[in-house]
């Protein structure tokens, strides 16, 4: 019990975000028009791919001397964070594309 | 960048550090704004700009400030590592993005979240030597954030599978026990991470051991859900890619990681929580699959006679109504007959005829699907109108259209309380003064229910393939 209270507050800022970015997220998509939802999911989908902040840091501070394990499965995961982000992002804007050019 | 700018609670801290968290502020600020132009269709492409360019300012300032707890930067050789992963996962993501075919796109959507699933998982999996086990909440984060990862990644591998054709429904009651005891190992397991008391390093078997049998839950999870479950799952799948993410945050003390990662858990929720209420089913019902497990109920309308429309009538029905209502479906997709479905459409408004889209939310097997679909055979958006709206107008439409649709309208939904789909919201096609349903055969619909509406008095069958009838249909009205 005692260690959960210290946890708490050791991260209290983050346990802050977590509580009110729930919120948030639930606010900023509500009422959004089914035309949306498949650009929206994927959007979405490419946000989560912050990941990658994550695998940079991990890799950032890998010990680039020696191959290990570490770095070839940290390589990876800067991969896969990159292609959810990218691919995403573009995939998303290609769609977004589509429905724009009939707006004439 | 090294120079010492202030001082809190006796630590001092540089410029560079200011920069950087001043940076991710600005990121989960452009997420939030992003997220938000998303849901509004003029706003749409501009948000997804946004949160692009908050992700790629993020990604930069991580790469040129980020330290370690001993203050020191990425080494150079580390940032070329990162440099050329980041080039690689690029290149495959925008030439994948590229140039995949739009009717592949609900696939696309999974394999990207499965690559996401993937780097939380790999992340929480190499951090965990790192892991201070004497505090429950730090290593708690970082086991969370390995099988939320892992379930993401193989669930959304299975998911892909599934959509692409390569994997089939596997149904068995069997497998409700297998899920609940994989489930129960998941939790054992971590509890025993948790509570032994032992290294990291002495903990290595325990945390792999987590990591497969993650995996293999995600695969059991998915697989007996249907290919109509399909949206429900997809969303669900995404928001738990955001909320590993938001795990990993937590190990980095990360805000921009947090904030983005839970955003996109509660937006992906409240998708899978609008998809289930489409289907008038609780997401316990979706994941535990009780279309397969309950014996179809349909009563009543079994043995009647489906009745054939030859093309010429269909034609002429159709060129001689003053409204037409197309209800399309996953069938339409499969079929990829888009492009025809457009042109027929533009073909009867040149007679003035007024053809409508009625999209019903869960038709196609992502959310919104139709709606891409539809859209990329140039379609305008005006014409696609959802279920709520088009209703009303179902008993004054002359004509409607059901193209490889079925469950979604099925009138047992509505008067057939022992259905499996009972008290689902449908698009009223009964009501209309005929219909035309556009079926590859005789066989039922996912639910493995009996459609009265294919039965009914003013209903006619045009029996093909969905892209050949249409095509058929463009040439015979053209020739009229």
């Amino acid at each position: 019990m005692e260690q959960i209270l210290v946890y708490f507050f050791t991260y209290k800022e983050a346990i802050f975000i977590i509580a009110l970015s729930i919120f948030l997220g639930i606010e900023v998509i509500s009422n959004v028009p089914s035309v949306l939802h498949t650009p929206l999911m994927s959007g979405a989908n490419a946000i989560s791919g912050v990941i990658i902040i994550g695998g940079i840091i991990l890799v950032g501070h890998a010990d680039s001397t020696k191959i290990s394990l570490e770095l070839i499965l940290g390589f990876f995961a800067v991969i896969f964070g990159t292609l959810n982000v990218v691919g995403g992002f573009a995939v998303t804007d290609r769609m977004l594309e589509m429905f724009k050019k009939k707006k004439k | 960048m090294e120079q010492i700018i202030g001082n809190i609670n006796g630590i001092d801290f540089t410029l560079g550090e200011t920069i950087l968290e001043l940076s991710y502020l600005i990121s989960a600020l452009l997420f939030v704004v992003g997220l938000k132009l998303l849901s509004h269709p003029e706003t749409a492409r501009r948000g997804n700009f946004y949160a692009g360019g908050g992700m790629i300012l993020a990604m930069i300032t991580t790469l040129l400030l980020h330290k370690d707890t001993e203050g020191n930067g990425i080494a150079l050789a580390n940032v070329w590592i990162i440099l050329s992963a980041i080039i690689i996962g690029s290149v495959v993501g925008l030439i994948v993005a590229r140039r995949v075919k739009m009717t592949a796109m609900p696939q696309l959507v999974s394999l990207f979240n499965a690559s996401g699933g993937a780097a939380s998982a790999l992340v929480a999996l190499l951090e965990f030597p790192n892991a201070d086990m004497t505090n429950l909440g730090s290593v708690l984060v970082t086991i969370l954030g390995l099988i939320i990862g892992s379930v993401a990644f193989s669930g959304s591998m299975i998911a892909y599978g599934k959509l692409d054709g390569k994997v089939k429904d596997i149904f068995s009651g069997v497998m409700t026990y297998v899920n609940l005891i994989l489930l129960i190992a998941v939790v054992a397991i971590s509890v025993f991470i948790m509570i032994s008391g032992q290294t990291p390093e002495q903990l290595n078997w325990a945390i792999y051991l987590l990591l497969g049998v993650s995996l293999l839950y995600g695969i059991m999870f998915v697989m007996p859900i249907g290919g109509a479950d399909m949206p429900v799952v997809i969303s669900l799948l995404n928001s738990f890619t955001g909320i590993a993410a938001a795990m990993a945050g937590f190990i980095y003390n990360n805000q921009a990681m947090i904030l983005g990662g839970i955003l996109v858990g509660a937006a992906g929720t409240i998708l899978t929580l609008l998809m289930c209420k489409a289907m008038n089913r609780s997401l316990m019902n979706v994941i535990i699959g009780a279309f397969g497990g309950e014996s179809a109920s349909g009563t009543g309308t079994e043995g009647g006679i489906m009745k054939e429309i030859n093309l010429s009538d269909a034609s002429i029905l159709l060129s001689y109504s003053k409204s037409v209502v197309i209800v399309p479906g996953y069938g339409l997709a499969v079929a990829q007959a888009q492009h025809v479905c457009h042109e027929l459409e533009e073909l009867l408004s040149g007679k003035g005829v007024s053809v409508r889209f009625a999209i019903h939310p869960v038709a196609g097997r992502m959310p919104g699907h139709m709606n891409v679909l539809l859209a990329e055979a140039d379609v305008p958006y005006n014409q696609l109108v959802e279920m709520d709206n088009i209703n009303p107008d179902m008993p004054n439409t002359d004509v409607v259209m059901v193209i490889g649709a079925n469950d979604v309208v099925n009138p047992a939904a509505l008067n057939d309380p022992g259905s499996p789909i009972a008290g689902m919201p449908i698009i009223n096609a009964h009501l209309a003064k005929n219909i035309i349903v556009m079926k590859r055969g005789r066989g039922k619909g996912y639910a493995g229910i009996e459609n009265e509406l294919f039965f009914g008095e003013k209903t006619r069958l045009l029996f093909g393939n969905a892209k050949d009838s249409l095509q058929n249909l463009v040439n015979e009205i053209k020739s009229l």
